[in-house]
């Protein structure tokens, strides 16, 4: 299984590496969640991570805008090497935007203040100029029309869409999405995806943990497959569905697609 | 040909639901009397609240006197409010001179078009009077309440007493506690070792030790310790004591709050590059604080009630006002008008600020869940 880590390969095209993975290790405890994660990732490239839970998929991509500390081994986004420094930390997040599981709207807020918020406060941007951006970013997901409402009075899909423009309103370089669609009813799982595809259309590097495979089929450049804190394999999605090459692979994919 | 299956052609208008409104006969018929049981309970509770209240209120209103200045007016079966009426002006400004009194009626003035502004969401500007509140108001109370200064008469502490003693206990208790609270319960969250560790050592020190306690050892054993010429003030040093064991119990109020967000609102926050002052102050607080207005406004009322305790170290508060004027000589044996009266002035601070907190509760209530 060390064969498909130890080749990192990139999406052509792409100019530069946007994330830098190196010999990256973790534990909780005594437990060892990553183990000798590489990964690198150019500027433009969609990347998508599967694998069973537990397997330290969302651990790992947590760990690149450090919401988690990892112990061994270093992590460059956008040029910035992360260090433990307040300062340094607060400047990686604000290129990398990230979308929750479970959307993590706030609740006390307007869908308009929730995407303005970080643009007053981080960014230091006047009011009007934070709404207008805001504004154009819901246009964009198509939820404008409720950009008055609380996030209580949406629905899941439309929470996590709103979760999307929250974060691209930072026009962040890099966008990180945790299981997006994990905890929405199947008939919203569409509109995310589609805002999702679009927004891979338009050039933005993304880092995606899912579990459809019609959206890595769809836009991946690359699908990596993580089992037991570790990198099994890592292809192109064609390669990846048609050919998997590790027998953990296999079953994983029987499992999810043989129903 | 039959099948199990069903299908609709025609979908279902929405209609109005029906109306459930019974009017006042039918409310007592559905909730009091639905059945033998329940008819012969409420006729039982009924009767005895009658026979409770009605004395009550016979004593309390209708046989009470209320005109007069002497002893002389009381004449009738019931209360002799005149007790009250004779001491008003010292149950309001305890032994506050007669010729300043003015200034106690505009630091109440003041005070009640502030809280008002704040306390009416119609208001705008909110911000600048909530800062002048908490930072200009205090200062000019100061000068107006103690004096000596700007041409106007000094008025030691030991002359203050009755309402105003108990209004200013407790406000700055109020104002102080709270603050200090927040601090302490994001100190005793934090993962520093030494600000955690002092606000546990703090909070449960304080918690620990009755107030009374501590009101002792504020006006009995501190001066003991203190070399002379520091000698603070001792509604001030209860004042301090007082604010320091409130903000124990508020620290625990506004922890259970913050125990209650979930992590993901933190994390949303930091993977927006919030830093985490502003994850706190704009974020986690707000939210917090929301779910805990129960909680603030209980200690709260108890903070306004346990005023009365400053009595036992000398102080002249509403309730040690009115004890004091029950031993007068000229006003033997109204005792139970003094302490009614105490209790509908307490109870109607606390009520109050009860029925603010239930409004507010349901004005920021936004409906959502998480």
């Amino acid at each position: 299984m060390s064969e498909a880590t130890a080749s990192r390969t990139t999406a052509p095209g792409s100019d530069g590496p946007m994330i830098e993975i190196d010999h990256l290790n973790k534990w909780y405890g005594s437990f060892h969640v990553l183990r000798d994660i590489n990964l690198t990732v150019t500027k433009g490239e969609r990347i998508v991570i599967c694998g069973p839970s537990g397997s330290g998929k969302s651990t790992m991509i947590r760990c690149i805008n450090h919401l988690e500390e990892h112990q061994q081994g270093s992590i460059v986004v956008n040029g910035v090497p992360m260090t433990n420094d307040v300062k340094r930390i607060e400047q990686i997040r604000r290129n990398v935007g990230m979308v929750f599981q479970h959307f993590n709207l706030f609740p006390h807020l307007s869908v308009l203040e929730n995407c303005c918020l970080s643009q007053i406060w981080v960014q230091k941007k006047p009011r009007a100029e934070a709404e207008k951006t805001a504004m154009e970013y819901l246009e964009r997901v198509q939820i404008a029309d409720q950009a008055l409402k609380y996030p209580g009075q949406l629905s899941g899909g439309q929470q996590q869409r709103v979760a999307i423009a929250r974060a691209l309103c930072m026009r962040p370089e890099v966008m990180l999405f945790d299981e997006p669609t994990s905890a929405l009813d199947p008939e919203m799982i569409k509109e995310v995806l589609d805002v999702m595809i679009e927004l891979a259309h338009e050039g933005m590097t993304m880092l995606c943990v899912t579990h459809e495979m019609g959206f890595a089929k769809t836009v991946a450049d690359r699908v990596i497959f993580m089992d037991q804190g570790q990198i099994i394999e890592e292809a192109p999605p064609h390669e990846f569905f048609n050919n998997p090459r590790s027998e953990r692979t296999q079953l994983f994919l029987s499992q999810i697609l043989g129903h | 040909m039959t099948t199990d299956s069903t299908f609709r052609t025609e979908m279902i208008d929405a209609r109005e639901a029906p109306d459930q409104s019974r009017g006042v006969i039918g409310w007592f018929r559905a909730n009091l009397f639905n059945g033998p049981i329940n008819s012969i309970v409420s006729i039982v509770v009924i009767v005895l609240l009658a026979r409770l209240v009605w004395p009550f209120l016979e004593w309390a209103i209708i046989d009470a006197d209320w005109i007069g200045t002497t002893r002389d007016a009381c004449t009738g079966d019931g209360a002799c409010w005149v007790f009250i009426s004779a001491r008003f002006e010292s149950i309001i400004y305890g032994f506050y001179p007669e010729a300043a009194r003015w200034r106690v009626d505009i630091v109440f003035a003041l005070l009640a078009i502030l809280v008002a502004w704040l306390a009416v969401p119609k208001m705008s500007r909110k911000k600048w009077v909530a800062l002048f509140t908490l930072t200009g108001f205090p200062i000019i109370a100061f000068f107006l309440l103690v004096g000596g200064s700007f041409g106007l008469e000094y008025v030691p502490t030991r002359a203050w007493g009755g309402l105003m003693l108990t209004l200013t206990i407790a406000v700055v208790g109020i104002v102080g506690s709270l603050p200090l609270g927040i601090i302490l319960a994001l100190g005793r969250r934090s993962k520093m070792p030494f600000v955690k560790g002092i606000c546990v050592i703090f909070i449960e020190f304080w918690r620990g030790v009755p107030l009374i306690t501590v009101l002792f050892m504020a006006s009995v054993m501190l001066p003991l310790f203190v070399p002379g010429e520091l000698d603070f003030d001792k509604l001030l040093r209860a004042l301090i004591g007082i604010m320091f064991f409130w903000s124990a119990y508020m620290a625990e109020v506004i922890r259970s709050g913050l125990q209650a967000i979930g992590k993901g609102q933190n994390e949303a926050g930091q993977a927006l590059g919030l830093s985490y002052w502003q994850r706190t102050g704009l974020i986690i607080l707000p939210q917090a604080l929301k779910m805990v207005i129960p909680g603030i406004v209980n200690t709260f009322i108890a903070l306004f009630k346990d005023t009365s305790l400053v009595l036992i170290i000398g102080l002249f508060d509403l309730l040690a006002i009115i004890r004091a004027g029950l031993t007068d000589s000229n006003w033997l044996g109204f005792s139970t008008e003094g302490y009614v009266f105490a209790a509908a002035v307490y109870w109607i601070f606390c009520f109050s600020m009860s029925r603010y907190s239930q409004y507010i509760e349901r004005r920021l209530n936004t409906g959502h869940k998480r």
